[in-house]
């Protein structure tokens, strides 16, 4: 079955709001107008105003909210438009929703899902376009998701909706309308695990390390490289909290090299902390010091060529991967 | 107890005895309490904040006595004194000051952060303003599970600046949630007084302006609290949306621990105090008839006797083993 990003996501909400009347979608338009992004189109005339529930533009409002009606015995599914917009509800998330559990010596659990759009490359300039998956990776008590395909997308809420703690997941902005099969599903509900880093694609040279919207990016550079006859593995990190460790230090140690793809700025990024993790776990099995893809460390610009230039693409990762090959 | 219990008896405007003794022996354990842990912050048995409560001891006890044992309640880090009367063990908020495991939130809270979920006692938030859009999201999984309860809310003056605040008031009006806001005016935001830090100081006009009704009351009389929180959680109760209650107090000490109180004039302190609520409550109860100085001595005593219990409870407790540091993180256990 050929569907889009999108509409995986919307089936997976759509199953979520269906089978458990303590599910409860609430953001900004995601009722009426139909979700930002299109994800939620037709379930306010499906669920209802109640469970379908428009906010004002409130960030630290309604994610507040989500978080005491978690308390209080409801699923809530909050969407905020884009993670640039979550920095106005961040207190609420991380010292609220991550700290709860601890602060009161565990006695609660904040089972709260927070859905929200990430990433550049549409030209929607330096307040659109950040990717700070690294910010909310920092924070422990939360679970941080970036499904990167069809079946993520389609398998990861009900998981994190059956997950006690709180979850924020992101969506990239590009991804909505990449369409692929379904498949390659291990039961009926689409269910996936939402522990384990994914290879995508295996090889034997060098291990391509990256999640959300450069999984695209990562496959396509490898795949150029693969024409050249070099054989390179890509893995998605898919959980960016709690980093699967294991699974790259089994690549890593098999591939003896690697190369990280990560959107988020270079300094104090995701990618950073996915190489200390090499460092730490598989320094003898490394035949070359690991390298960086990352966004340059510049406000996203508006202009078109600024903007490809600076985001990680496939032939910087293609060029990162021949400098580390020496090839 | 039951709203004919605390009818007032004709005549002199009191409650029944039994009831005003126990407003009096409540604010009693507040203060002795208090005044116990400012004496074992000294002794470094309790460390961190530790913001007392002394002198506000009338708004917790008119307030919590006027709510139902099945609502929820969301405090700040003054929250001492609205743990202990939502019931929980003085044991308990004693061990948890000085970080002991049996402490009501198993010593990772300490005294800004007490918790009793099967009391409905939703913390000790330290973010001014965190605990409103809390409340309101408590308010609205009661109401879209169609459960009838009032979620009370306790902060300072501070709080209205935030923009959680007005958040919070909107979203309660807006989809009109059984959300008890009480507002607790002290005067005073750390050093900022609260004509320096709004330029509108009528915290009911605030909340008017979301249309959400309110009272202003004397925070200093434990009677007008309690019938002003009555009043208004019964309007929640019955009508579904907001209300907003005023309480005008003061706080007799410092900030917290650290502060030296230079923004305040000793004159403006010693005035309030003479208007200290155990004080000028045992007043009105002695004039009416109701209260022996005797009687006094003896809910002072209880009040002593519990503390010193409790901080024997304390001093005795273990401490939890390191080896658990990594526990409640994460409900399904430790991650990297
Ligand atoms: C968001 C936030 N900003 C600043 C502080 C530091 N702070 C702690 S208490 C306080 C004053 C709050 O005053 P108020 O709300 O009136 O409560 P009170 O302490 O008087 O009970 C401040 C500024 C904080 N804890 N949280
Ligand atoms: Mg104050």
């Amino acid at each position: 079955m050929r569907i889009s990003y999108r509409e995986a996501m919307r089936q997976a909400l759509h199953d979520a709001l269906a089978s458990d009347p303590r599910v409860f979608l609430m953001g900004e338009d995601v009722g009426r107008y139909g979700g930002t992004y299109a994800v939620s189109k037709g379930f306010y005339d499906e669920f209802g105003p109640e469970r379908i529930r428009d906010t004002p533009l409130s960030e630290l409002g309604f994610v507040g909210a989500g978080i005491g009606a978690a308390l209080g015995g409801m699923r809530p599914i909050v969407e905020v438009m884009t993670v640039n917009f979550s920095l106005l509800a961040l207190d609420q998330i991380v010292n609220s929703a991550a700290l709860l559990r601890h602060m009161s010596g565990g006695q609660v659990s904040v089972p709260l899902v927070i859905r929200m759009a990430t990433g550049a490359g549409r030209q929607l300039a330096a307040q659109h376009s950040h990717s700070l998956e690294n910010w909310y990776a920092h924070i422990p008590g939360i679970r941080v998701l970036a499904p990167a395909t069809i079946a993520d997308a389609r398998g990861m809420l009900g998981p994190a909706l059956a997950d006690p703690d709180p979850v924020v997941i992101f969506e990239h902005a590009q991804l909505y309308n990449m369409e692929d099969d379904l498949r390659d599903e291990p039961n009926e509900d689409w269910a996936c695990d939402i522990e384990r880093a994914a290879i995508r694609r295996p090889g034997s040279q060098l291990s391509l390390i990256t999640y959300g919207g450069s999984v695209p990016k990562a496959l396509d550079a490898a795949a150029e490289l693969a024409r050249d006859g070099i054989d390179v593995e890509v893995v998605d990190l898919r959980v960016l909290r709690p980093l699967d460790t294991a699974t790259i230090s089994e690549s890593v140690s098999r591939t003896h090299r690697a190369v990280i793809v990560d959107e988020g700025w270079r300094s104090g990024s995701l990618a950073a902390e996915v190489i200390a993790r090499i460092v730490e776990n598989c320094f003898y099995d490394l035949d070359a010091p690991p390298v960086r893809v990352c966004s340059e460390e510049v406000p996203i610009p508006y202009a078109k060529h600024m903007e490809d230039a600076a985001l990680p693409q496939p032939a910087r990762i293609v060029a990162a991967v021949r400098e580390v090959l020496n090839v | 107890m039951n709203a004919t219990a605390r009818k007032a008896k004709a005549g002199h405007g009191m409650p029944e005895r039994p009831f005003a003794h126990r407003l009096l022996a409540d604010m009693l354990r507040i203060r002795r309490m208090e005044e116990k842990c400012a004496e074992l912050y000294g002794a470094q048995k309790i460390r961190g904040f530790l913001h007392l409560y002394i002198g506000e001891e009338a708004c917790a006890t008119g307030a919590m006595h006027a709510l139902d044992a099945d609502d929820n309640v969301v405090a700040t880090y003054r929250e001492h004194g609205h743990a202990l009367l939502r019931g929980v063990p003085m044991d308990a908020i004693m061990a948890e000051m000085f970080g002991k495991a049996a402490g009501c939130s198993r010593g990772r809270g300490g005294s800004m952060h007490l918790f009793d979920v099967a009391r409905r006692f939703y913390g000790g938030n330290a973010i001014v303003g965190g605990g409103l859009p809390l409340a309101v999201g408590l308010a609205l999984a009661d109401r879209m599970q169609g459960i009838r309860r009032v979620t009370a809310c306790f902060f300072g003056e501070g709080a209205v600046a935030e923009g959680a605040f007005h958040e919070g008031m909107n979203l309660a009006a807006l989809w009109r949630l059984p959300v008890l806001f009480l507002c607790e005016n002290n005067l005073y935001a750390m050093g900022t007084a609260l004509d320096r830090s709004e330029s509108q100081t009528e915290l009911c006009v605030k909340a008017a302006s979301y249309k959400v009704p309110t009272l202003k009351v004397d925070g200093m009389d434990v009677l007008a609290v309690h019938e002003a929180t009555r009043r208004a959680a019964q309007q929640v109760r019955e009508e579904g949306g907001p209300f907003f209650v005023e309480f005008r107090t003061f706080r007799f000490r410092a900030h917290s621990m650290f502060d030296p109180e230079l923004y305040r004039d000793k004159a403006e302190v010693e005035e309030w105090k003479n208007r200290g609520p155990i004080h000028s409550f045992s007043a009105q109860l002695k004039a009416a008839g109701e209260l022996t100085e005797d009687g006094f001595l003896e809910l002072d005593a209880e009040a002593e006797a519990e503390v010193a219990a409790a901080v024997a409870f304390a001093e005795a407790a273990p401490w939890e083993p390191v080896e658990d540091l990594l526990r409640d993180v994460t409900t399904r256990g430790a991650t990297r």
